[in-house]
């Protein structure tokens, strides 16, 4: 026996001796994952969270979370004697004093961005894969979670350095709570201690930013992890995959090898960004005082969107009976943000519902297969980047020469007409994609091999497709659209009424399929042809 | 239709193919060296970035093309850092790839849903237990216990209390009064009318009185733009006019929409613009919304001269500064 090997032996040892987890650790380190590129998405998310643990705590050594007045005498000379907050002075003491100190905030930045993006590309590949379904369904609840509490998260963020861009997001965020009917101004006054921007609101988001958001994200990743630990995870279809099994590679070693490698590598990206692209130069923009602003403001782009509803909204507010409502500020701040979230995290179960489906699945969808979600999806994010464009309106205006008002009203139309017109295309694609798909397993793949008959005929060769191929291909379920029917057995009216013809009529949408090709199909096509 | 018997049959997992690491000992040895330079190229990252800690002074800068000048002390530091994490991770995924065992293994699934025998017991289990406690049957502890629960999540929000002070009439209130002088931003420097050319925009807040300090709270309700245009471009009613003097207009620099510093003021249009959201105002109709998602024109400041020739404020603002609340009036 190797040293290392009885090295090994002995760890083992220890620890099943005082825990009795010789078993279950067992079935767990060989624990099967399948692999596809789609999978590390969400592993980027989680990685780019440690880094932010690892790099948050090396800056809290140095930050100091005060709005005390201070007179500024550091590294940084064309802010010398210049009144500011200790928050925002000791921000511009990491940034030029302490060594490495702009390298880490930098760092910080740029995985709180990566963070975010990875948590919405990964919350997309669910969304069009159908990952989502039972019996997943609580850990998409847990996603939306994530996503939504990242975004409060890193508008804390950014708001902790008290420069003036930083400050102006503050002063918005405090116009959206005062807007709430009856209790705005209070609420505003409570978050605030008082008028804006008062003295205590740095201290208090420094302690949700630093402690409690990250603890409930701790809470919720574990519970995430542990789910798709639990329910085992999903795969694409494909020769030997079934619903009854998991294809793929062992967590000891190849999983252990291949995540730890990622982590690493995705730290390495983050930190080659942090090293070379300057990001959120607070410097440029001084101390935050309410009569001053930059021109081109902008949030970070994961609130950019809200940025942009904010901004085509019309203007409309309610003055009666000594009372104001601002409709410009709820509807875009707090009425559109409210139902898109609610809708996306009920989204699971309305899909359920219309189609009738309550068992479990754990192949996944080819996007294609499934037009209707695909084009939903297709539809949310096109409305998406419609009002992500109104919320970069200044900058677009400057760089290609518009005018704020064409973009403004390209955007207002926009988000109502370019939606459906991507719902619409999305799903036709589906088909298209659908119907190519049939086309190729029954004839086969064009090969561009021209070849001449001896009767001087011109014929392209068509390849077959292998098995492998075709059954991949042909193996997604052939929906039937849900009956709900007007009348029952004895001809009294079906009591589920407009919601069930509501019912029918989304079932319907939802089955549209161009049916795949069967073997017997496929068997008198040859007969036929030749 | 196609019939579901007749479906393309599953032909089971490919068959494995393996890599040349796996079969030729040469191919396997040079897989292994590979992993081992990787992981050395991490070594020399490490020793990039402690060497840039120690021996580059901070305040060196570097050109870096699209960049612009970068601090060489910390861009070798990040460079030395990436280069040692990123070969790391590198090194890890080509020993899976390359060394590992490649070949798929299958695992088999279960049904969540426990057998149905068990899954009656645990019905009954729940009806008994409860049954035990009376759940069914004691309302009047059911009740109770629920009134309690509820009322105790009251201490926690009542203790909240002191977050901040009640804002009574607070949103409603500034510093502006009938003869408060209006003194440069930054400078605090009274003005004079002649001190403005015409097209010229100053910002100005309230003199203070002996003994005052200015707060970022005042400066948030305070702050006003004065800009001059020449009397003809007004088109006012006759009120407002006599609000301006001599061709100056003064305005709340806090934008009526949500609160920013309508900072932008187009010479030529007379508009002034909010950077956040767009809201457009023209100057020349009392900042009447022209456009964007602002509701309200920002308050005008009546303002004139006193003996000495400052500009003053004739009366303070006759409506709250800012951002709508629900106890604004108008």
């Amino acid at each position: 026996m190797k040293k290392s090997e009885k090295i090994a032996g002995n760890v083992a040892n220890y620890v099943d001796e005082r825990t009795g987890a010789a078993k279950w650790l067992k079935k767990n380190l060989t624990k099967v994952f399948p692999d596809h590129w789609s999978f590390m998405l969400g592993e980027v998310a989680l990685y780019s969270f440690i880094i932010l643990l690892l790099t948050g705590t090396f800056l809290t050594f140095w930050f100091d979370p005060s709005m005390r007045e201070v007179v500024y005498n550091g590294g940084y000379q064309p802010l010398s004697n210049v009144k500011m907050s200790a928050a925002y002075a000791s921000s511009l003491n990491i940034s030029f004093d302490v060594r490495g100190g702009l390298l880490m905030r930098q760092i910080h930045h740029w995985a709180a961005l990566i963070f975010m993006a990875a948590m919405i590309a990964h919350l997309m590949r669910v969304f069009f894969t159908g990952a989502f379904r039972k019996p997943r369904e609580a850990n998409w609840l847990i996603g939306v979670g994530l996503v939504t509490l990242g975004i409060v998260e890193g508008f804390l963020g950014y708001s902790l350095p008290d420069d003036l861009l930083s400050g102006t997001g503050l002063r918005i965020a405090e116009a959206i709570l005062q807007a709430i009917p009856v209790a705005g101004s209070y609420l505003a006054f409570f978050a605030f201690g008082g008028a804006f921007p008062g003295h205590v609101f740095i201290p208090r988001i420094y302690t949700v930013h630093i402690l409690l958001l990250p603890g409930i994200f701790l809470a919720l990743i574990t519970v995430h992890l542990m789910l798709v630990w639990y329910q085992k995870h999903t795969q694409y279809p494909g020769p030997g995959r079934t619903e009854k099994n998991v294809v793929g590679y062992p967590l000891m070693p190849v999983y252990m090898a291949k995540a730890g490698g990622f982590f690493f590598i995705v730290f390495g990206v983050t930190a080659f960004l942090g090293a070379v692209a300057s990001i959120n130069p607070i410097w440029l923009y001084g101390p935050y005082t309410p009569g001053q602003i930059s021109a081109g403001s902008q949030p970070d782009f994961y609130m950019g969107w809200l940025d942009g509803l904010v901004r085509m909204s019309p203007p409309l507010e309610t003055h009666a009976f000594g009372h104001t409502i601002s409709w410009n500020i709820l509807i875009p701040g707090l009425i559109v943000p409210g139902i898109l979230f609610t809708g996306m995290a009920l989204y699971p179960f309305i899909e359920s519902w219309m189609t009738g489906d309550k068992r479990e699945h754990h192949l996944l969808d080819r996007p294609r297969n499934n037009p209707n979600r695909t084009a939903l999806g297709a539809m949310s994010i096109a409305f998406m980047l419609v009002i992500l464009i109104n919320g970069g309106n200044d900058l677009i205006a400057t760089h290609f020469y518009l005018t704020i008002n064409q973009i403004m009203w390209f955007t207002r139309i926009g988000v109502f007409v370019v939606p459906p017109i991507v719902f619409i295309i999305t799903k036709r694609l589906c088909l298209a994609l659908q119907r190519k798909d049939r086309e190729i397993v029954l004839h086969g793949r064009e090969t561009g091999r021209l070849v001449m008959l001896p009767h001087g005929e011109f014929i392209e060769v068509h390849e077959e497709l292998s098995a492998e191929k075709k059954y991949t291909l042909t193996q997604h379920e052939q929906p039937r659209a849900l009956e709900v029917p007007d009348t029952d057995g004895r001809g009294v009216r079906n009591p589920q009424g407009i919601k069930g013809k509501l019912r029918a009529r989304m079932s319907q949408a939802h089955v549209e399929q161009v049916s795949a090709p069967s073997e017997s199909e496929a068997k008198a096509l040859e007969s036929g042809h030749h | 239709m196609s019939n579901e018997i007749s479906k393309f049959q599953d032909p089971g997992l490919p068959a494995h193919q393996h890599r040349k690491s796996d079969t030729d000992p040469k191919a396997e040895k040079r897989a292994e060296q590979q992993v081992a330079i990787l992981f050395l190229i991490s070594a020399g990252g490490t020793v990039l970035s402690i060497a840039s800690y120690i021996f580059i002074k901070p305040g060196k800068f570097v050109f870096l093309p699209i960049m612009g000048d970068v601090d060489a002390h910390q861009l070798f530091l990040g460079l030395g850092m990436a280069i040692a994490l990123l070969f790391i991770g590198f090194g890890a995924v080509q020993w899976a790839r390359r060394l590992m065992p490649d070949e798929e293994v299958v695992a088999e699934r279960h049904e969540f849903r426990s057998e149905e025998v068990d899954r009656k017991d645990f019905v009954n289990t729940v009806k008994e237990r409860a049954g035990v406690a009376g759940l069914g049957r004691r309302t009047l502890i059911k009740r109770s216990l629920g009134l309690a629960l509820g009322l105790s999540a009251l201490t926690p929000l009542v203790l909240l209390r002191d977050l901040g002070p009640l804002p009574k009439k607070q949103l409603n209130k500034n510093s502006w009064d009938a003869g408060t002088r209006l003194v440069t931003d930054p400078g605090d420097r009274p003005l004079r009318p002649e001190d403005l050319e015409v097209g010229s925009v100053a910002q100005v807040l309230p003199a203070l009185k002996n003994g005052e300090e200015r707060t970022l709270e005042n400066i948030g309700t305070d702050a006003v733009l004065l800009i001059r245009l020449r009397p003809e471009d007004f088109q006012l009613n006759p009120e407002r006019l006599s609000w301006t003097h001599d061709g100056i207009i003064a305005f709340s620099k806090i934008c009526s929409h949500m609160g920013c510093a309508v900072a932008l003021y187009e010479q030529q249009t007379k508009h002034l613009l909010c950077p956040c959201h767009q809201s457009t105002f023209d100057v020349t109709r009392a900042a009447k919304v022209i456009f964007g998602p602002a509701a309200r024109p920002l308050p005008q400041l009546a303002i004139t001269v006193d003996e000495q020739g400052y500009l003053v404020a004739k009366q303070g603002f006759t409506e709250p500064i800012g951002p709508s609340f629900w106890e604004r009036s108008s």
